[in-house]
């Protein structure tokens, strides 16, 4: 198996997809001829050409609704909005248009499509070009919300949320697009709704997403090595749909759950999770929930500050260490 | 600045015979009767919710009704039902829907502002202003894409001019020479206030036509005939690959903006010119009856709307509130509601 980062797994997916179905199409801001921004879509310009792959105007509205449109009427879309900051320009589109498409007509509409987009922090660029906002997606009736922890991840994820009947915000975390493991060839396709256990373990369920699947892996080695801890990462992989059968078993087994979440704090994913397993799983709980957020504040530029407020190995262990 | 002059007809080549003209006004005639039934049964408190009606606008409606091809696409805002009728949507199910029983278009669930059969062409109805105007742009680039000549119709109202969808969806349209025809139904106030109070140019939709690489048409949208023959060159156009169009139809609503809306703002006799001097449907009356034809084949067409109209009132009536359990359908396509498992 050869080893792909994930950006080069986002272009892989959307290569195996186009090439097994025409009517799947790609438009953004520069993802033609210049790739992305993020070089994510490296290539596929080549190989598709310019009526398949499209570079638009600046112009988040459009992009969005040309998809929805297109995705109306028989096409299977993939839009790029380039930093998941943008869909403030363009929420209407998503939340009062495709999300609400399919129910608000007696099931009329269809819009199967994918819109990607690069989230979260890590990059030092600042308030509008580092915010987490897989939580404000899930907030919405109507929409699946994807946001992959590696490259694997991203080749299947994002093959199978192109092959999905409902609209898929598919959210990739910046910092990642570096990140390298091994991934097949052929065809991968990973269902959406399906969490993973990159490790197991009997004392404290850590659920973690996106960049913070990897922290949470680095803290619970440490605390195995310091504290004699052992720990059980589940990344749900998707918030919608939701995998609560895994978290609430790992959860049942452990009793102990620990949320690590990028975004700020209100209204979290995670809290919608330790809601869950407060309301269904009360009495297995040995102790109270934890949540560790990025703190309720817009995200600083500089590197000392933004790494201070981003959940750390360092701030996992030191928790964890001290839960009851 | 160059203001965009209006002209009396963009193509107006268009032979339309009588049997054409027969028709262009029962599609009119029956479009007043719905509105006008629509406002009745909201006077005797049988419409839930809001309705935004459009009589004085049916010359629009109707003449692209005619001209449209059956797989066309047809997007608009919800001052919509007239141009979901047009595409076939039935009566029966506009006042279904209207008031909220279980024979109406989308059961209850959409409600007046959202009437859609994407079955027959009729895309959606919309009520984010301006929200359906790329997407009709995205239609139109799926049809172009899979070479189907189909063209994509997107009527909205002046007020949709200053936002920003419109701006956009133009360039959009015009980068990718898409085969949509966007149409503003000038009625000339936004909500409760005089467009041109609120917007830079005189012509709100032909005045900014220039900044897209588009021709400023304005033409008479009370005038049936002018709105179909315009209507013909637009799709013809957009169909042989020559891009969009963006039409400026001068129009009135005859009513407030919504149901809560008396309309005292506007001078009364600006409302009467406009509805006794310029009704696109009793002027067209009197234009067929000047041109010879007999009033007997126009008072069979009345006659038949009027059956129709208490017809599909009676239906709609009697037909029960939706069942619960439909709240909890189609919120995904495997029609369902659950996010977990």
């Amino acid at each position: 198996m050869a080893k792909l980062s994930y950006r080069e797994a986002v272009a892989a997916a959307m290569a195996q997809e186009m090439r097994l179905d025409d009517r799947v199409i790609f438009l953004g801001e520069d993802v033609g001829a210049a790739g992305g921004v993020f070089k994510a879509t490296l290539g596929l310009f080549d190989e598709f050409g310019p009526t398949r792959v499209r570079d638009t105007p600046i112009s988040e509205q459009a992009i969005l609704g040309a998809t929805m449109g297109a995705a109306m009427t028989g096409l299977r879309p993939i839009a790029e909005i380039m930093f998941s900051d943008f869909f403030g320009v363009c929420w209407d589109t998503v939340v009062n248009e495709i999300a609400k498409a399919r129910y608000m007509t007696n099931g009329d509409h269809e819009t199967p499509l994918v819109i990607r987009s690069a989230n979260g922090g890590g990059a030092r660029f600042g308030a509008q070009h580092s915010q987490s906002i897989e939580n404000w997606a899930m907030a919405v009736p109507g929409i699946k919300v994807v946001a992959p922890s590696n490259a694997y991840d991203v080749k299947g994820l994002l093959a199978a949320s192109i092959r999905d009947p409902d609209p898929v915000l598919f959210f990739e975390q910046k910092a990642m697009y570096g990140n390298k493991c091994e991934v097949p060839e052929g065809e991968l396709v990973i269902p959406l709704g399906e969490a993973a256990t990159p490790r197991e373990g009997t004392d404290v369920t850590i659920v973690a997403l996106a960049n913070m699947v990897p922290k949470s892996l680095k803290a619970a080695e440490i605390l195995e090595k310091e504290h004699g801890i052992l720990c059980e990462v589940v990344d749900p992989r998707t918030l919608v749909p939701l995998d609560t059968k895994t978290i609430l078993a790992s959860v049942e087994k452990t009793g102990r759950l620990v949320t690590v979440e990028e975004n700020p704090r209100l209204c979290g994913w995670g809290a919608e999770i330790a809601s869950i397993v407060g309301e269904e799983l009360f009495w297995n709980l040995d102790a109270p929930i934890t949540r560790i957020t990025t703190p309720h504040i817009p995200l600083p530029s500089v590197d000392v500050l933004e790494d201070l407020v981003i959940p750390s190995v360092e701030r996992i262990v030191d928790t964890i260490s001290k839960m009851d | 600045m160059a203001t965009a002059k209006a002209k009396s007809s963009s193509a107006g080549k268009i032979k339309i015979d009588k049997s054409q003209k027969l028709e262009l006004y029962r599609i009119m005639s029956e479009c007043r009767a719905l509105q006008q039934r629509a406002y009745d049964l909201f006077m005797q408190n049988l419409v839930k919710g809001t309705t935004h009606l459009g009589q004085g606008q049916e010359a629009i409606a109707a003449a692209f009704g005619f001209a449209m091809r059956e797989d066309d696409y047809t997007f608009n805002t919800y001052r919509g039902h007239n141009h979901n009728y047009v595409r076939g949507v039935s009566m029966t199910s506009i006042l279904g829907e209207l008031m909220g029983r279980d024979i109406g278009q989308l059961r209850g669930k959409g409600g007046s502002m959202h009437i859609t059969d994407s079955s027959k062409g009729a895309m959606g109805s919309y009520a984010i202003i301006g929200a359906h105007m790329p997407i009709a742009a995205g239609a139109a680039w799926s049809a172009q894409y899979r070479g189907t000549e189909q063209v994509a119709c997107c009527f909205f109202g002046d007020g949709t001019t200053n936002i920003g969808t419109f701006h956009e969806a133009l360039n959009f349209a015009k980068i990718w020479e898409l085969p949509v025809v966007y149409i503003c139904e000038n009625n000339q106030y936004m909500e409760y206030t005089p467009i041109g109070d609120v917007t830079a140019v005189e012509h709100p939709a032909a005045d900014r036509a220039s900044a897209y690489g588009l021709e400023p048409i304005l033409v008479d949208g009370n005038d049936v005939e002018v709105m179909y023959e315009t209507a013909m060159a637009a799709l013809e156009k957009a169909r042989k690959g020559g891009g969009p169009t963006l039409i400026e139809a001068l129009t009135y609503r005859h009513h407030g903006h919504s149901r809560a809306d008396p309309g005292k703002y506007r001078p009364d006799d600006e409302v009467k010119e406009w509805k006794e001097n310029r009704d696109p449907l009793y002027g067209y009356r009197a234009k067929l009856l000047g041109e010879g034809i007999d009033e007997a084949e126009l008072a069979k067409i009345d006659a038949n709307t009027e059956k129709m109209i208490d017809e599909a009132t009676e239906a709609a009536k009697n037909s029960p509130p939706p069942p619960a359990e439909i709240a909890y359908t189609d919120v995904f396509a495997d029609g369902g509601a659950e996010w977990r498992n």
